[in-house]
This record gives structure tokens, sequence and C-alpha cells, in this order.
């Protein structure tokens, strides 16, 4: 089995570290706020698929992963402009592992991770966050469970990011899932699926990667994770 | 001058042709009528070989996410194992119907076995007839099913769910396709895991 060590302001000898670092190549602290010394806030943006991993088509006949970029490099550019480090898993049409994908979310010491997803099934927003249950945090985790030891604070953000959207207007649907990449995430984490909206009449009025509707969603999370930065026990 | 018996041999002859002209004729029509009659007749239902039962499916719905309670009456039989097949097939059946609210190709030929075991690991966490389904896919299914993170999730909570409302001794369960470990559904859905029945919670009902 694969673990992750999680410390929470531990102090680790020398030889374990580096013995760590040469066996096991995802390490990555799992803390309880404030997790980064900076004070920053930084958030992680995973754009999910890319390369050879096209995910689904959608009705415009572009793939999950141009629209999950393109709504990555929106979203980014918001977070950056309200004083927030984003990273991001890719920036280009390029094949990223699900375990590497969660290397850098655990390595950047995030504060909130999202993997964005795009489907062509169901209405307005999806949020997902992991199926795994709850633990405490543990010095070593086991890796395709690390997520275990944040799931009740991603479900504080997952609260967070939901009542945005539904003040905003969207269609919400809050649920869990088992989706590789999170699972192994030491972070507040949770997955975002854009679907199409659609009025009373179950109509579409706007496609997943529609550049407008992108643009409104994004502003939204925006606002939504500045908003969960100045709640307590942030950086 | 022709012999009178070679006319009368003609005669009989002609006669013959006629008669077998005739009861050919004859069972032509009525083997065409009979091919008309089959068509009508090809049994459109597999015949009940099992007794009726009530069954509960938990029917996924893409409009809100949910799972819904529908309750059926289906020949279910006695081995558990064919129990849960049947009771899946049904589920994949609703799914592949033309106005479905979770769309979803293949129908019941999408679960090609399932298969129950003992739960696996320490007796202490586990109570005593607590069972493991594995349940093997068909890779057209798999390849067939939308790609979407809600999509997939609801199949596999609902697969799990409607396990869970029949056969309570099933606790677990793991999927295949076409008998071998697959990262994912069709995209997303971990299917590497172990899946416990009781996280497919119900929420709603109907009964049709």
């Amino acid at each position: 089995m694969r673990w992750i060590r999680a410390s929470i302001g531990l102090n680790v000898s020398p030889w374990m570290a580096v013995f760590a670092a040469l066996l096991l190549p995802s390490i990555a602290t799992a803390q309880t706020p404030p997790r980064n010394p900076t004070g920053r806030f930084v958030v992680v943006l995973d754009a999910a698929h890319g390369g050879d991993d096209t995910g689904g088509r959608l009705a415009s006949g572009q793939f999950e992963k141009a629209a999950t970029l393109a709504f990555s490099v929106r979203l980014r550019s918001l977070l950056a402009a309200r004083g927030m480090t984003v990273i991001t898993t890719r920036e280009s049409d390029m094949t990223v592992d699900p375990n590497a994908r969660a290397q850098i979310a655990n390595r950047s010491k995030a504060d909130a991770c999202l993997s964005l997803h795009a489907t062509e099934s169901g209405a307005g927003i999806h949020l997902f966050t992991s199926s795994l249950p709850s633990s405490q945090p543990a010095r070593f985790l086991p890796w395709k469970a690390a997520q275990s030891a944040f799931v009740n604070r991603s479900l504080a953000l997952a609260g967070a990011l939901n009542s945005a959207l539904l003040h905003d207007g969207f269609n919400v649907t809050l649920s869990r899932t088992a989706l590789i990449a999170v699972d192994n995430m030491t972070c507040p984490a949770l997955a975002l699926e854009i679907a199409p909206a659609r009025g009373p009449d179950g109509k579409v009025t706007a496609e997943p990667d529609d550049p407008d509707y992108q643009a409104r969603v994004a502003a939204t999370l925006a606002a939504a994770l500045l908003e969960w930065r100045m709640e307590p026990g942030q950086p | 001058m022709i012999p009178r018996f070679q006319k009368i041999v003609f005669s009989v002859l002609l006669a013959a042709a006629l008669i077998m002209t005739g009861v050919l004729w004859h069972l032509r029509q009525r083997a065409h009528q009979r091919l008309l009659a089959g068509e009508d007749s090809a049994p459109t239902k597999a015949p009940d070989v099992a007794p009726t039962e009530k069954a509960t499916l938990l029917v996924a719905n893409d409009a809100d996410g949910s799972l819904l309670v529908q309750a059926r009456s289906l020949p279910l039989p006695a081995d558990p194992g064919a129990r849960a097949r049947v009771l899946l097939g049904e589920l994949l059946d609703l799914y592949a119907a033309p106005d479905a609210a979770h769309p979803v190709t293949g129908g019941a030929s999408g679960v090609a076995q399932v298969f129950l075991l003992p739960v696996p690991g320490s007796k202490d966490t586990q109570r005593s007839g607590d069972e493991l389904a594995v349940v093997n896919l068909t890779g057209n299914f798999a390849a067939s099913h939308p790609s979407g993170l809600e999509t997939e999730t609801l199949t596999v909570l609902s697969i799990c769910g409607t396990l869970r409302a029949n056969l309570p001794n099933v606790t677990q369960v793991r999927f295949l396709v076409d008998g071998q470990q697959r990262p994912n559904l069709a995209g997303h859905a971990d299917l590497t895991r172990t899946y416990l029945t009781a996280d497919a919670v119900p929420t709603g009902g109907t009964n049709p």
C-alpha cells in the first residue's frame, strides 16, 4: 500500500524525512490551518483530463479536456486578481497522471483544491466531495484515502460554494463521489462539474463550454473563495 | 390411330397432374398463413420461470442528481447471485428506455454476472453473513456509458442501493468490466475501490 506523510506540526527526524523522500514520491503535509507559513491563500485548480485523455464530448463537439482548461484559465485570472496564489495542474493540452495532480496539490499546501469537470448530462453545477469516511489527521495516511483527514473541511468548502452558487441563481446538486485525484489530496478538495444551464422546461440555455456561462460561474466561485478565505481558521 | 389404353393412361396422368397442382397450391397457401400467424405469436416477454416477488429499485435521475425508490413486481430466482443479476438487469433496462431520466444504453445485457462472496477482512469489523457483491459489467456497457462525474456516480450508487434494498446482507460492492479491474467507468467514477452499500441513500420515492 502507498502511504503519504501527513504531519501536523510534528518534529520528524532528518533520517526519517530522507527515507520517506526516497521511497515515497508523493510526500505532502496535511496540516490543519494555518497551512502556509507565508500567510498566502493557495488555491489549486485541476483542469481534469488533457492530452490522450479527452474526457467526455460536449454537444458543441468540443472535448471535456478543452472546456475544463478554458474554465481553469478563467478562474485562475479572477482568483489571482483577488490576491490568491493559484497553482494549476496543467496549462495546456497535456496528459497528467491523476497521482501527479494530487502530488501537485499536496506539495503546494493548498487551502482549497478544485478538480474541474464538464459534462453534457444533468443541469447546472455539480459539486462533489470525496465519499471517503472522515478520519482524524495522522502522521501517515494511505495514499488512496489521504483525503479522509480533510473530508470535514471539504464539506465545509462545498457548503460555502453551494451557498454562493445558489445565491447567484445557479442550479446546484451537492453529492459525494469516488474520484481518484480528489481522494489523494491532502487539502480541502472538491470536484466541480459544469453541466448545461437549463430553463424551467428543461431546454438548454447555455452549454458547459459557453464562455459567458463559464465566466459567470467563475465570478461566483472567485467571490465565494474570497469569502471562504475570510472565515476563521484561514491564513 | 391412338390405341384406347393410351387415351386412358393420358387421361389418368392429366387428372393426377391437375390434382397435384391443386394440392400444392393449397399447401403453399397454408404455409403462407402459418408464416404470417407466426410473426404475431412470437414471444415478446420471457416466460415467468420463477415466482413473482416485490423488488425495490433505486433509480437515478440526472435532472436533480437523486436516487428514487421504485417498487416493482418481478419473477426472481431463488439463487442470490442470479437474483442480483435479474434486479440489476431490470434497473439497467429502465436506463435504456427512450425517455429515461438517466439514459444509459445497453440495458439488462450490461451486467454479465454478479458474484456474492463473504466479506474479506477482520472478523472483528464484520457481521456474520455480510457479503461482497462483485458486479461484472460488460465492456460494451462501459464503452457506451455517458462520460460525466454525476452520471457515472449515479449509475454506481443506484447499483449499490438496489443491491442493498433487496439483498441486505450485501454490504460492499466491487466492479469489474469484462472480468478485469478497470480504473474508472467512463473517465470519472473510480472502479478500483470497494463501495459501501450504506453510502447509497435514496433521496425520494415513487410508486409507478
